[in-house]
């Protein structure tokens, strides 16, 4: 009985490292297209540097998870050889860039979410997750405040910059929820996803009162990234990530 | 002083390796000199961000994606130090993109080719950058200071660009038979526009002369070119590839290789606009700086409203 439960605890484990590997991961490729292609010279790099950060956190995590699930599994073949539906990202995380308000929009919502959830972490009893997480929350400090003074001057910019954010805040309100709602994993970790989200709604409103705009309405929570079910999006990220590794089978990079 | 005192003074400087520095006295034709090739290569990095970017989702590990990304941000780095170094000469970033994005502004040929397989991350770093580095050694010798500056800290990141380029070179000819076959594929598509980085042959280099005397060039296109030959015959050995080039033989009394002719009509073809991807680089760097209009507009209005004295507001 104790044996049986101990393994039910080690799956859930699994399940929520690969579920905040995943996040990242997907996050950082939806930056990663931005490279070469951002606004302004300085701000490509600024958030070339965000989705390098965001695939080192997704390669601690992986790299934990790997060694939890043992059997030659590793990091790449994590990332690399798993399908649409054991993917567990926020469904967040996987939608289109579309402009630059979308993406910092997305971007600031996420790290906000990060920053309160890996401070909890912090106090977890497993000391690599705490590890990943102390090293990861530095990194986030900067996402936030990069994204957020991001939200602010296009929020109080120009006409068309404030009309952009109003389009992004529409697009991405039904997203916001599934952050919150606690996943079986995430329960059996006794993660406060409650703790986090009266905290994220209290930075999102300071942030957007001071960007003048307007809290979104009328929200509806689309959920299933936690437990595999995408939009159709993820799929074909996964398509051109997994390219390489699908057509030469074995073949080491 | 008379402007004949004044060149003579500048002359002096240069030959006794006294940098020029930007509130210096110089000969316009100097400024213009420098302006065009230092804008050139700031957009060379810039432009040379989209064959390399065109990998990082299908960057075939974790690991190689990671190093992708940082390597590409190098760039955009580079470009910005290198489009600092031009303003101090006094022009604008906005009138050197405006110069890009019109076609008035070269960048580098190199970058119209295509980045059809991952064995091209390696063969851009180890062949496209491993030339760069070749020209930008001696580029940090150069007689502009600002520029000479830029030159010695881009080039300590180079030299790991090339180093990682060489290595997934050198992991895939340790691989599979399509592994190798990739490798040797990318070699065969780099090696000769690589070799056309240095620019024509010193007898058809109009600008070579006054900007060997300038000290702006140090050593001639032909001299770089074949240093770089030299090098790489070597290295290919080591990945158990060859050069695509029946010419290419070592020359017991030269001490050099000697190599084949460049095919100098496709050069002009490229530099001219007819590159398999001329049209495709500048269409997105055009697009990228037009869609991102608004975004500075917006950070622009914003920081006016910041600066605004409060009694102004109220």
């Amino acid at each position: 009985m104790s044996k049986q439960h101990a393994s039910v605890t080690n799956e859930h484990k699994i399940n929520y490292i690969l579920y905040l590997a995943d996040s990242t991961l997907i996050l950082s490729h939806r930056n990663s297209e931005w490279c070469g292609h951002a606004p302004i010279i300085e701000q490509d790099i600024a958030l070339t540097n965000i989705a390098l950060d965001l695939l080192g956190q997704a390669r601690s995590f992986y790299q934990y998870a790997a060694t939890l699930i043992g059997n030659n599994v590793t990091e790449d073949s994590l990332a690399y050889l798993r399908i649409e539906n054991e993917y567990k990202n926020l469904l967040l995380t996987e939608l289109p860039n579309d402009d630059w308000a979308n993406t910092i929009l997305k971007q600031f919502y996420f790290s906000v979410y990060q920053y309160y959830l890996y401070q909890q972490l912090l106090n977890n009893s497993d000391e690599q997750i705490v590890a990943i997480a102390n090293k990861a929350i530095k990194e986030v400090v900067y996402h936030v405040r990069w994204s957020g003074e991001w939200v602010v001057r296009l929020g109080d910019g120009t006409a068309e910059s404030h009309q952009r954010m109003k389009n992004a805040i529409e697009n991405l309100k039904n997203y916001i929820g599934e952050m919150f709602i606690a996943a079986d994993f995430e329960t059996a970790l006794q993660i406060d996803v409650n703790n986090i989200q009266q905290q994220w709604q209290e930075k999102v409103n300071a942030t957007f009162a001071e960007a003048t705009l307007p809290l979104p309405e009328n929200i509806f929570n689309h959920t299933g990234g936690k437990n595999g079910v995408h939009t159709e999006y993820l799929g074909y990220i996964l398509t051109e990530m997994q390219y390489l590794q699908r057509t030469y089978p074995n073949a080491v990079w | 002083m008379d402007l004949e005192k004044l060149a003579t003074n500048f002359q002096q400087k240069i030959n006794e390796e006294i940098k020029i520095e930007p509130k210096d006295w110089m000969p316009d034709a100097y400024r213009k000199t420098n302006i065009r090739q230092i804008s050139q290569h700031a957009h060379s990095e810039i432009v040379g961000m989209l064959p390399e970017g065109n990998w990082i989702t299908r960057a075939p590990s974790l690991k190689r994606k990671a190093i992708l990304l940082a390597k590409i941000q190098d760039e955009a780095g580079h470009g910005l130090y290198l489009y600092s170094a031009a303003e101090t000469l006094g022009i604008s970033r906005e009138e050197m993109l405006e110069q890009l994005h019109t076609g008035k502004a070269k960048y580098s040929s190199i970058f119209n080719y295509p980045s059809l397989t991952w064995a091209d991350m390696g063969a851009i770093g180890w062949l496209v950058d491993g030339a760069a580095i070749v020209n930008q050694i001696i580029l940090c010798r150069t007689s502009y200071g600002p520029y000479s500056r830029a030159m010695i800290r881009i080039c300590k990141e180079e030299s790991f660009h090339q180093r990682q380029g060489f290595e997934i070179l050198w992991v895939l000819s340790q691989g599979t038979k399509e592994q190798k076959a990739m490798c040797q594929d990318a070699i065969n598509r780099w090696w000769w526009p690589s070799l056309m980085m240095f620019g024509p042959k010193d007898d058809e280099s109009p600008n070579t002369a006054q900007s060997l005397a300038w000290k702006i060039k140090i050593k001639t296109n032909d001299e770089l070119r074949q240093q770089f030959v030299d090098m790489i015959a070597e290295q290919v050995k080591v990945l158990g590839m060859t050069l695509p080039d029946p010419n290419l033989k070592w020359n017991t009394k030269k001490l050099h290789y000697d190599f084949g002719e460049i095919n100098w009509q496709e050069f002009w073809n490229v530099v001219n606009g007819n590159g398999p991807c001329n049209k495709q680089r500048l269409n997105a760097r055009i697009k990228a700086h037009k869609d991102g209009a608004w975004v500075r507009e917006a950070a622009s209005a914003y920081a006016a409203k910041k600066n605004q004295p409060q009694s102004k507001v109220a």
